[in-house]
């Protein structure tokens, strides 16, 4: 039974809660032991959790259950357990963004999201591992050790929000909050064969999330399905008088749109299949998947073109401009003075020594890559060659999507060029390690929502494909209509969900013995 | 095109960045780092001078609140994550170097 609760959507689980067939605190129950039994530690296990909180989880639950009794349930998600990525806020427990700076830091406050969530009743599981300070498409950059792909633990999950889109794609988690500042929910669920959504910027508030590049971060739903994922995006979205980037206007009917979307039917509907992301570079696996997707849309009545967006060539080089630039300077305030770590390197020594000395034993490779090309692009002298030009080509690429969105109602891609790859394989050469993002950039630099839903299994390697649906602005309800479409046809040809076909997972010794 | 990024210049901005790079750890990043900027530099003479920046993508001006005292964080809690605290404060290491 409790082996058979893990294996629901959120949305069957509501069902069964409403139905009194099952409580929150079996539901909650079963997928705290199942992330005893598989999620072990970085060298064995799926490892997607830094942290969790089963006394806490369990109590919540017993308070859903008592209100469901009641008939007084906060929200339609009221005691579906969730896991919280670890760069969101949560006041009591841990939050350490995967870095060695914030260990065993424990927020005096919530984040908004985090809030939400509690708010709506549900348990939060625990917090899941992530590449330091989002930093990454793999989740290696993690100061804590990876998290491993639960369709094969000697791949990576993706990033940075592995430990989100491994916790739900191990059924550890129904529902997950990820976050995306390149593509950091939709491309680890892309690989993981699990559905992931990067609301419009500004769609759901970013009040305490560690920032990485404020201009580009935005919070979203990691679930199974479609559906799961509108439910979650609704109850954690809308306008935040927080967060002063936060849109003030009522979010889309997300749920009803995923309705409509599961019908299957897409008449009259446009699509534009962005010719710049294909090519040289993208794996055959991927690439034949996304076009059975694409003949998919076409037979649910969708008229799918091509559509050019000349400038997303140059969005890489743009994003890795912007980015560390922005980190460079969210960063800073990591200066071991009034929360996290402290180094003294010798007795007596001065803030600025002391600074030092923490912020090299307390930041990893990457952000200290990120960290000092960010400074350069910020300096005096090459301030307009590189930042200045690249908030340019960031107006260019957003005329693209303009431009595109007056032909179609949705754009459509692969979500990454690749499948999962070996762990270690690009950690030490971070421009191939940035090239997973390739797809993803473009809407975090235009602000544009985007979701990612499986597509089905390379050929090559049998391992999980995505296909990305991007829309304008504040329209997030057509990524959910095309996405739960496009679900609805490709579970129906499979007969079943992708995950299904996923390897059973064998517990932990960890597990075994916990 | 920009000149590559040398050993020297990433040590000095490590130092802008207040980073403690030891000699190993620079011998490892200069080069990644001239490499990643060698790549990105390719947007230059991309965007025309006619071209206005993004600096955010959802058109935003000035979000205002009402001026109303809300409750905010304990002094405790505010503490709660210092490395060393005292009287209510954070207990921080001496400013000024021996030099000044």
């Amino acid at each position: 039974m409790t082996t058979e609760l893990t294996r629901k959507t959120a949305t069957e689980l509501v069902d069964l809660l409403a139905a009194r067939e099952t409580t929150s605190v079996e539901v909650t129950g079963a997928h705290l032991d199942r992330i005893a039994a598989v999620d072990g530690d970085a060298e064995t296990g799926v490892h997607a959790f830094l942290h969790v909180d089963a006394e806490g989880a369990l109590a919540t639950a017993r308070e859903a259950d008592e209100r469901r009794s009641a008939g007084t349930p906060l929200s339609a998600l009221d005691g579906i357990p969730i896991a919280v990525k670890d760069v969101l806020a949560t006041e009591g427990l841990p939050t350490t963004c995967g870095s060695r700076i914030l260990e065993g830091w424990v927020p005096p406050y919530d984040a908004t999201v985090v809030r939400r969530l509690k708010d709506g009743g549900l348990p939060i599981l625990g917090k899941t591992n992530m590449d330091e300070f989002a930093m990454g498409s793999s989740t290696e950059h993690s100061a804590y050790g990876p998290t491993r792909n639960p369709w094969d633990r000697t791949r990576i999950p993706g990033g940075s929000g592995g430990g989100s889109a491994a916790a739900v794609a191990a059924f550890e988690a129904p529902l997950a909050v990820g976050t995306d500042t390149g593509g950091s929910i939709r491309q680890p669920g892309a690989v993981t064969g699990t559905v992931g959504m990067k609301p419009t910027y500004g769609g759901v508030s970013r009040y305490g999330l560690v920032a990485l590049a404020n201009s580009l971060d935005q919070a979203g739903p990691v679930t199974r399905t479609v559906m799961d994922a509108a439910l979650l995006h609704e109850l954690i979205g809308g306008h935040d008088p927080k967060d002063s980037t936060s849109v003030d206007q009522p979010l889309p009917a997300l749920v009803e749109a995923a309705g409509q979307g599961a019908s299957g039917d897409l008449t009259g509907v446009r699509i534009g299949v962005v010719s710049e992301l294909s090519g040289d570079g993208w794996q055959p696996g991927v690439m034949n998947r996304f076009q059975e997707s694409v003949d998919l849309l076409v037979k649910a009545g969708a008229e799918v073109v091509e559509v050019s967006c000349p400038t997303f060539v140059h969005a890489l080089a743009t994003y890795y401009l912007i980015l560390p630039a922005e980190a460079s300077s969210n960063l800073a305030k990591f200066d071991a003075m009034r929360y996290g770590l402290r180094v003294v390197p010798e007795e007596g020594a001065s803030a600025e020594q002391v600074m030092k000395a923490t912020r090299d034993a307390g930041f990893g490779d990457e952000v200290k890559r990120r960290i000092i090309l960010g400074t350069y692009a910020l300096s005096s002298g090459y301030y307009d060659a590189y930042y200045g030009q690249a908030q340019k080509v960031r107006t260019l690429v957003s005329r693209d999507f303009s431009a595109a969105f007056e032909k179609v109602d949705v754009l459509v891609s692969p979500t990454a060029p690749t499948t999962a790859f070996e762990l270690g394989a690009k950690l030490d050469d971070p421009l191939a390690m940035y090239l997973n993002d390739l797809a993803t950039i473009p809407a975090n630099l235009a602000g544009v929502p985007g979701i990612s839903v499986p597509s089905g299994l390379a050929d090559e390697d049998g391992l999980p494909v995505g296909v990305q649906i991007l829309a304008p602005a504040l329209a997030d309800d057509r990524c959910y209509r095309v996405g739960a479409a496009l679900e609805t046809l490709l579970t129906d040809q499979w007969g079943g969900p992708l995950l299904a076909k996923a390897p059973a997972l064998a517990p932990t010794t960890e597990g075994a013995t916990r | 095109m920009p000149e590559a990024l040398s050993r020297d210049e990433v040590a000095h901005l490590a130092d802008l960045a207040r980073i403690d790079l030891d000699d190993a750890e620079l011998d490892h990043l200069a080069p990644q780092l001239a490499v990643i900027l060698e790549s990105v530099a390719s947007i230059r003479g991309v965007a025309g001078e006619d071209v206005p920046p993004t600096s955010h993508a959802i058109p935003l001006t000035n979000v205002f609140r009402e001026d109303e005292v809300q409750p905010c964080l304990t002094p405790e809690q505010a503490l709660s994550g210092a490395p060393e605290a005292e009287d209510q404060r954070f207990r921080v290491p001496r400013i000024l170097g021996d030099e000044q």
